[in-house]
């Protein structure tokens, strides 16, 4: 069996479990956010149990909206607080406390190798990051776990990608998911699980193959896969010390289809708009001006990405008439990134520094664009108007992209800027 | 179970962005949510929806977010079902879960124009377009689903069922 194979089998107490087989899993840890969360909790109290199936196993996160930016969004946050109270639940994230959910159930060790994971938010398949099966659900099925701790699966055939050779200088992570997204296309996944495999990956931190499994879903997946190793355990240990099963692919485990990505080959890319899949290689798009850069979101908001940015920003100033908004993804990111200067690198550069929330991404209450502008970002979806008005455009790219192209006012390579 | 109703047609990838944009998301009212539906998209669709519309896709429809306001706005929108080509995973559920009837169709591109009559009956994953004289087969969808789509939702069918999960 391959590793999401064995992480199903085990959540469903069998020996084997095969793709295409509907099993029914126990839950290792599930989460909600504000946005999501109070559906899920109006249809967990028409269900009529009392009390959730284990308290200790929810996780709930405001981060979409944080600080509030309306009495509605008020509202939807006065919600969760009240379940959380209610029903005595320890993990709360509240203003002030997480950040970006997928950031916050990793690094607060709320999710660990080998467990099933499930979140009321498309982009919990971050969390294959460290060899869990995780997966993105809604409300109303979230509140069936709630109320039973159980979900039903389909298992799903897996889509191996292969990766070799070693990242060139300034192409990250983020450059490799947006190529294989680009070749597998928008619903090339759809229903099934992507594993990264290959020596490469043993080279990735921990903080780049979040931003490869998170952008997994752009390609429809159910979620993205990495073996746990030594960078693996070396992390989790940092973050919890609660036991776990390692479990890995078999070396004769069976895959739909493999996907070879060879790194040398590899040079920075693009997302163009309105769809994820419209991937293109930077030269193809350098000298598009831009209005706005952003550095923030699940996939690209951690301490890893903002250092990388701030190679660009560092004594510069951004081009005029561009505004870089920057948002840690967590609390813990924010004081990390204020710890080593970097905020000072932003701000001396011209960016405005953020709290940790889905904000711009999400195009719900900041940093949001008007009609023609255009935004580069280091966020996960360009559709039309998810960053605000329908006939703005959205790029999306790596920090280092993002970074480089706020200095030169238009989308450029970051090698050819150079580091500062 | 039947339903039927005209026909809007949309093509690949119809996201959950486009379906509800993420700035309506703070309605916790459906029939809210309703004046919204697919407004990223077609300004026009409430009106054309009002009086009970068939929504027609092709790939992929409802990839995206997992927000479950998605297929609420659609269903108090008056759409009574979708029918794809394919679907996105987390729509797909939620759709159903929420007691909204969707329809996995391979062979619907080119079959189906803007404004023809459609009948379709849900257990026999048939659709008949009135308007073209024409019958499309479509992929059935299991008796669960059937099940939980007839009660209107899961909530509704667990509490049929005295909260029973494990019999889905």
């Amino acid at each position: 069996m391959n590793i999401a194979e064995k992480i199903l089998a085990l959540a469903s107490g069998k020996d084997e479990v095969k793709p295409g087989e509907i099993i029914d899993a126990k839950v290792d840890m599930a989460m909600i956010n504000e946005i999501t969360g109070p559906l899920a909790i109006q249809a967990f109290k028409e269900i009529g149990t009392p009390g959730v199936w284990d308290r200790n196993r929810i996780v709930m996160v405001l981060d979409h909206q944080v600080p509030a930016d309306s009495v509605k969004s008020a509202e939807l946050h006065r919600i969760m607080r009240a379940f959380a109270k209610d029903q005595n639940i320890p993990f709360l994230y509240d203003v002030g406390y997480g950040g970006v959910c997928h950031q916050v159930m990793v690094e607060k060790g709320h999710v660990h190798p080998g467990e099933l994971v499930v979140g009321a938010d498309s982009h919990t398949c971050t969390y294959g990051a460290i060899g869990a099966f995780a997966t993105g659900i809604g409300s109303t099925e979230m509140a069936g776990v709630f109320a039973t701790g159980k979900i039903w699966l389909k298992v799903p055939s897996t889509i191996k990608v292969n990766i070799t050779g070693k990242f060139q200088k300034f192409v990250t992570p983020k450059d490799l998911i947006l190529y294989v997204i680009g070749k597998v296309g928008a619903d090339g996944a759809n229903y099934r699980a992507v594993e990264f495999t290959g020596r490469s990956v043993n080279e990735i931190s921990v903080s780049g193959r979040m931003t490869l499994c998170n952008m997994t879903v752009e390609m429809g997946a159910k979620t993205g896969l990495i073996n746990p190793d030594s960078v693996t355990l070396e992390y989790v240990k940092t973050v919890t010390d609660k036991q776990f099963r390692i479990l890995t692919s078999d070396e004769d485990a069976s895959y739909e289809r493999t996907i070879k990505v060879n790194l040398e080959k590899l040079g920075p890319q693009v997302a163009c708009p309105h769809s994820v899949d419209n991937v293109k290689p930077i030269k193809e798009v350098e000298g598009i001006r831009i209005d706005q850069a952003f550095i923030g979101s699940c996939t690209n908001g951690r301490l890893e990405d903002l250092e990388l940015a701030a190679k660009f920003l560092n004594g510069r100033k951004i081009a005029k008439n561009v505004r870089l908004i920057v948002s840690p993804a967590s609390q813990d990111v924010y004081m990390q990134a204020l710890q080593r200067g970097l905020f000072e690198v932003f701000l001396k550069a011209g960016a405005l520094v953020c709290n940790p929330t889905c904000g711009a991404c999400f195009g719900g209450h900041m940093g949001l664009l008007a009609p023609g502008e255009v935004c580069i970002s280091t966020s996960n979806r360009n559709f039309v108007g998810r960053m605000g008005s329908p006939e703005a455009e959205v790029y999306l790219a790596s920090p280092a992209t993002v970074a480089a192209s706020a200095v030169t006012g238009k989308i450029v390579d970051p090698s050819t800027l150079g580091e500062a | 179970m039947m339903v039927s109703g005209k026909a809007v047609v949309y093509g690949d990838n119809v996201n959950t962005d486009v379906i509800i944009p993420s700035k309506f998301l703070t309605l916790l009212d459906p029939a809210e949510l309703a004046k919204h539906a697919m407004e990223g998209i077609d300004q026009k669709f409430v009106e054309k929806a009002k009086n009970g519309v068939i929504l027609v896709a092709a790939k992929n429809f409802g990839c995206g977010s997992s927000r479950e306001q998605a297929p609420l706005a659609l269903k108090y929108a008056c759409v009574k079902c979708v029918v794809a080509e394919s679907f996105a995973r987390i729509f797909y559920r939620n759709a159903i879960n929420i007691g909204l009837p969707v329809l996995e169709c391979p062979d619907v591109s080119g079959q189906i124009d803007e404004g023809d009559l459609l009948s379709i009956s849900l257990e026999e994953g048939r659709i008949v377009n009135e308007t073209k004289e024409r019958v499309i087969n479509a992929t059935k969808l299991p008796s669960f689903i059937l099940d939980i789509l007839q009660d209107g939702g899961l909530i509704a069918h667990l509490k049929k069922k005295g909260g029973k999960m494990r019999d889905l």
